[in-house]
């Protein structure tokens, strides 16, 4: 097993992994807007709200069959790239993406086509709740792979088998309510929910700018503004919840975001800025916020957290255990049928800390022949590089509390200051677009590459999980998607903006004739706006 | 837990094969017809209108239809992970095309008449051909190696291992057997699709589709018949020659397995499968007459009966055997040495038994909703919203 096809196949899944997630998080907020903006159709009956609708959701289309391309990708790729992780974990890790087939994509998929195609071929109610089913439909898909992605970070309910050589599940239930999971899925859904605000927000606000459908982006600011609010401050209260589980279950990487070399006493700063230099395991310039990480960590003023040097000495006498583990197991296997008692014994004493042994594999062949210099080596790789993660943590966390500001700013001006919005803060809008996919990317960055160098945290190491390919096949595949990806890429930008130029399709009739009906019982607190052109339904103050 | 013990592994991993069958036949049955769609989308329609009304045919089904393909990858790895690992790690390269011709399609769809220009659309149709064409060829071809033997192996702590080169490892499954199977599977596939096109279009596409269903449709019957005939005499089988132990531990070394002269004796053990092929047989040839009649629902339902039989033989044709080896047999697949543990099969099936008639049930309402022809007046009129 070369390295090169380690790190090749980890490039591979970092890149189609990370472009799979550059659709996902618009679906899933996307979808549940459009619902939000039906239902209010569904309620009123106002036409606008139907245009609304449907300028949205076909927004949400072009964006969604991508997911949908490059989700497909995912589903076969540990087949594929990782063949040893699916043998190896395949008993627990297969179960929630088939869950995720039959409970989720089914949904979404199914009724995403009546959503389209199905305007006047059903009620209206019938309608809006197709439109809901799609978007239910998209959220439990990430609840499922959430579950999966969660297990790898903190695998519960699950025990080494000797006689398959592999995980199997041992309780459904603590894989499904893994604290991890369950905050990993809050957190991640509401980072989608954020994103589709910041879009919504930013596209209408430049139909402010350009005096273009007024209406529309008017009333789609409000219902951004309103959802944005709510999820921006959910992602980051939830995305205190990740980095608490992360105290208990992954507390390297905990220490690693937090450049944390050494053990602070309880309760530990918080590291503002500065910068973390492995080699000599200190943050230069450090900027501290006396007790911060400790309560947010533990939530407690004296329960302290460990830092990585600690955790590395632990990690070595895992290591050590690993080994007696690895030898027991191999005394069972050569006993098949009337393995020895003490071997028993000595790997149930020791089975947890097995994952450790294969940390050594990538210097010796049988980890027992292992030297205290490799041991050392390889306790030193349980470290991950500290400084990338460091600054993508803070890159998240400074554009969450950034989006909060925003929704508030957009909320007040939308519900006490009659929808004026000063030209700045419309360009702000517009121009803020891309960071929340930023921020998504950066948390993935810290939830994966914190992880390193397990694919599944103390049990599997990447270095293992690999299929037996060469680097050729790797290099062949990467560059196909590399070309198919950046393609797609490009025509689906030029789709998106196209659409976004074209606009709602109005009905210019319709309207009017439904304003007519209407005007007896039209207010509105609004002053004429600069540009507002087309078939306005504003009427006149 | 306890309650899991209720239904014996051995069973479980039986319901998990059958299931797996459903699964394939699933996807060829839905999917099945999309691809047959996009593949025959060039012959079928000479103008833009003739080719929109053939893919809105599929238009707004083929999303839910293709998460049959889906869920198969991830009930495979649920319930045979060693099969998931083996398989399309050692089916790479194809698998990765495979991959890419799953990639265009969606977006072919979506895309395609979102601008008006003809190179555009000329573009994207021949991707919806490609989309369609390339994965029914390749699942033939996949189905042929199955058959004839996979070169893998397993190490001692069960590590997946794949002989020969990246060359021999592609060009390897192009082998006159497996290219038989993919044509019989092309073929297949292109007829259900010409039944589908056959009750859903009038006209042009219409009457295309039924002229060239025929000839695909006894394409398929030949190929079957003849790829029946090659196994009989040039393709060795494999059988279980130590114990069979149906409860034991998933671990496909354990058991000791080798080559005979002929899958073809399954049918001396256990005659009644052969109800499989004549299912083939039959619901191909009632199909084909169904495309020269006017018959259209009765067509397309023959051609799935014909889908259901040709892919039940090869898993009937096989068992237990799932993923054979040739350079190494022990290390083969079995249903009895390569599934899940006995709590994970248990809690997938309850799952599947929830959601399964779920599904069942809100896709036949949505196929109820979509009843009926598309016509060109559909796909003039609403030219701005479909596809
Ligand atoms: C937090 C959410 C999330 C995450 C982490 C992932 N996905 Fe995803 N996936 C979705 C959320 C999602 C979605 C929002 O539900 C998508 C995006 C667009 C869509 O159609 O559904 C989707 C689509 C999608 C599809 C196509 C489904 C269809 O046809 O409807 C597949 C097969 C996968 N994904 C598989 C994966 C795998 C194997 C992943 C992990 C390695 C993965 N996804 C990560
Ligand atoms: C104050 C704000 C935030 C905090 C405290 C925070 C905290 C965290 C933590 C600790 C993780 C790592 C979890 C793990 O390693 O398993 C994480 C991951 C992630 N974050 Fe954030 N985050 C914040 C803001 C955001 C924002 C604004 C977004 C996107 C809009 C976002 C998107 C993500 C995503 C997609 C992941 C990966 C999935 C996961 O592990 O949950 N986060 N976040
Ligand atoms: C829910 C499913 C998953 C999602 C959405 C996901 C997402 C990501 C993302 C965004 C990255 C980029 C971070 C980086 O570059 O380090 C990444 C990296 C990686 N992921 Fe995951 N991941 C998932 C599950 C898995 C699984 C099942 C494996 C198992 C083999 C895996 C192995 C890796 C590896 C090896 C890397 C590269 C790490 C590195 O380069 O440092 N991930 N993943």
């Amino acid at each position: 097993m070369e390295l090169d096809v380690v790190e090749l196949s980890r490039l591979q899944f970092a890149m189609t992994a990370m472009y799979h997630f550059l659709f996902v998080p618009l679906t899933l907020g996307l979808s549940i807007i459009v619902a939000i903006m039906e239902t209010v159709y569904v309620m009123t009956n106002r036409p606008i709200w139907r245009q609304m609708t449907k300028f949205w959701a076909t927004l949400f289309g072009i964006n969604f069959v991508l997911g949908v391309a490059t989700g497909i990708t995912m589903e076969f790729q540990f087949g594929m790239n990782w063949s040893y992780y699916s043998h190896y974990v395949g008993d627990i890790f297969g179960a929630p993406l088939a869950i995720e087939g039959l409970m989720a994509f089914f949904l979404e998929a199914t009724f995403v086509g009546l959503m389209f195609f199905g305007w006047d071929k059903m009620s209206k109610v019938a309608h809006a709740i197709v439109t809901w089913l799609v978007a239910i439909g998209s959220n439990f898909s990430a609840l499922w792979i959430l579950i999966a992605n969660g297990w790898m970070q903190n695998p519960v309910g699950a025990e080494f088998n000797p006689v398959t050589m592999r995980m199997e599940m041992t309780s459904f239930f603590e894989v499904l309510f893994n604290e991890v999971a369950q905050a990993k899925f809050v957190h991640t859904v509401s980072a989608g929910y954020v994103t589709a605000a910041v879009f919504v927000l930013g596209v209408s606000s430049w139909y402010m700018l350009k005096g273009r459908h007024i209406e529309l982006a008017r009333r789609s600011i409000a219902v951004a503004a309103s959802f944005g609010l709510a999820s921006a401050f959910s992602v980051v209260i939830l995305g205190d919840e990740s980095g608490y589980s992360a105290t208990h279950s992954q507390q390297m990487k905990l220490a690693a975001i937090e450049a944390m070399w050494h053990t602070e006493e309880a309760p530990a700063p918080f590291t503002l800025f500065g910068f973390p230099d492995q080699e000599d395991r200190e943050t230069h310039y450090a900027v501290h916020i006396p007790w911060a990480m400790g309560l947010i960590g533990t939530r407690s003023l004296d329960d302290e957290i460990p830092g990585i040097n600690d955790l590395e000495a632990r990690a070595e006498d895992r290591i050590r255990s690993g080994i007696v583990a690895y030898d027991a197991l191999q005394t069972i296997r050569a006993n098949r049928d009337t393995p020895p008692e003490a071997a028993v014994l000595s790997f149930e004493e020791h089975s947890a800390d097995l994952g450790f042994a294969f940390l050594l594999l990538r210097y010796v062949d049988d980890p027992r022949e292992a030297t205290d210099a490799q041991i050392t080596q390889a306790a030193e790789d349980t470290i991950p590089t500290v400084w990338p993660l460091f600054w993508a943590f803070r890159i998240m966390v400074g554009l969450g509390f950034a989006f909060i500001g925003m929704m508030l700013y957009f909320f007040y001006r939308a519900s006490f200051r009659g929808m004026q919005f000063p030209r700045w803060a419309l360009r702000a809008a517009v121009i803020v677009i891309p960071t929340p996919w930023i921020a998504a990317e950066m948390g993935w960055f810290v939830a994966e590459f914190g992880r390193q160098p397990w694919t599944v945290d103390g049990v599997l190491p990447t270095a293992l999980s690999v299929s037996h390919l060469g680097a050729t096949e790797l290099l062949l595949t990467l560059a196909g998607f590399v070309t198919f990806y950046s393609v797609l890429f490009i025509i689906e930008m030029g789709l998106m903006v196209k659409y976004i130029r074209k606009g709602p399709y109005l009905d210019v009739e319709e309207t009017e004739a439904w304003t007519a009906r209407h005007e007896h019982r039209l207010r509105t607190h609004d002053g004429n706006v600069p540009g507002a052109s087309g078939p306005s339904t504003t009427p006149a103050e | 837990m306890i309650l899991h013990e209720l239904i014996s592994y051995d069973v479980l991993r039986v319901i998990w094969w059958a299931l797996l069958g459903v699964l394939l036949i699933g996807f060829a049955l839905t999917d099945g017809f999309d691809m047959g769609v996009g593949a025959l989308l060039p012959f079928v329609g000479k103008t833009d209108t003739e080719r929109r009304m053939a893919i809105n045919t599929v238009g707004p089904v083929w999303e839910g239809n293709q998460v049959w393909f889906i869920l198969g990858g991830g009930a495979i790895f649920a319930a045979w992970p060693p099969l998931y690992a083996v398989s399309f790690s050692g089916f790479y390269l194809a698998m990765f095309v495979v991959l890419a011709a799953f990639i265009v399609r969606p977006v072919a769809f979506k895309y395609r008449s979102k601008r008006a220009s003809a190179t555009w659309r000329s573009s994207w149709d021949w991707a919806l051909f490609v989309g369609g064409a390339v994965p029914a060829l390749i699942f033939g071809v996949a189905v042929g190696n199955v058959l004839q033997g996979v070169p893998f192996h397993l190490t001692e702590t069960l590590y997946p291992m794949y002989d020969g080169g990246v060359a021999a490892k592609f060009f390897g499954l192009l082998n006159p057997f497996a290219l038989l199977t993919g044509v019989v599977s092309l073929a297949m596939l292109l007829t259900h699709g010409a039944a589908w096109l056959a009750l859903k279009t009038e006209g042009n596409v219409a009457r295309r589709a039924r002229n060239i269903g025929t000839v695909t449709g006894l394409v398929t019957i030949v190929g079957f018949a003849a790829a029946g005939l090659w196994m009989a005499v040039g393709i060795p089988g494999y059988e279980m020659v130590s114990e069979v132990v149906a409860n034991g531990p998933s671990n496909p070394l354990y058991s000791e397995v080798a080559r005979t002269d002929s899958w073809l004796s399954a049918y001396t053990d256990r005659p009644w499968i052969v109800i499989a092929p004549i299912f083939g047989f039959l619901g191909s040839a009632m199909a084909v007459r169904g495309l020269r009649s006017t018959s259209e629902v009765g067509t397309l339902l023959w051609s799935k009966l014909g889908i259901f039989g040709m892919i039940s033989t090869v898993g009937l044709t096989m068992f237990p055997f799932i993923l054979p080896s040739t350079v190494d047999p022990n290390s083969s697949l079995t249903v009895w040495d390569s599934s899940s543990s006995h709590l994970t099969l248990f809690i997938m099936l309850i799952v599947t038994l929830i959601f399964m008639p779920l599904i069942l049930a809100y896709t036949a309402w949505v196929y109820k909703v979509l009843w009926g022809k598309v016509t060109e007046a559909d796909v003039t009129a609403n030219s701005d919203t479909v596809y």
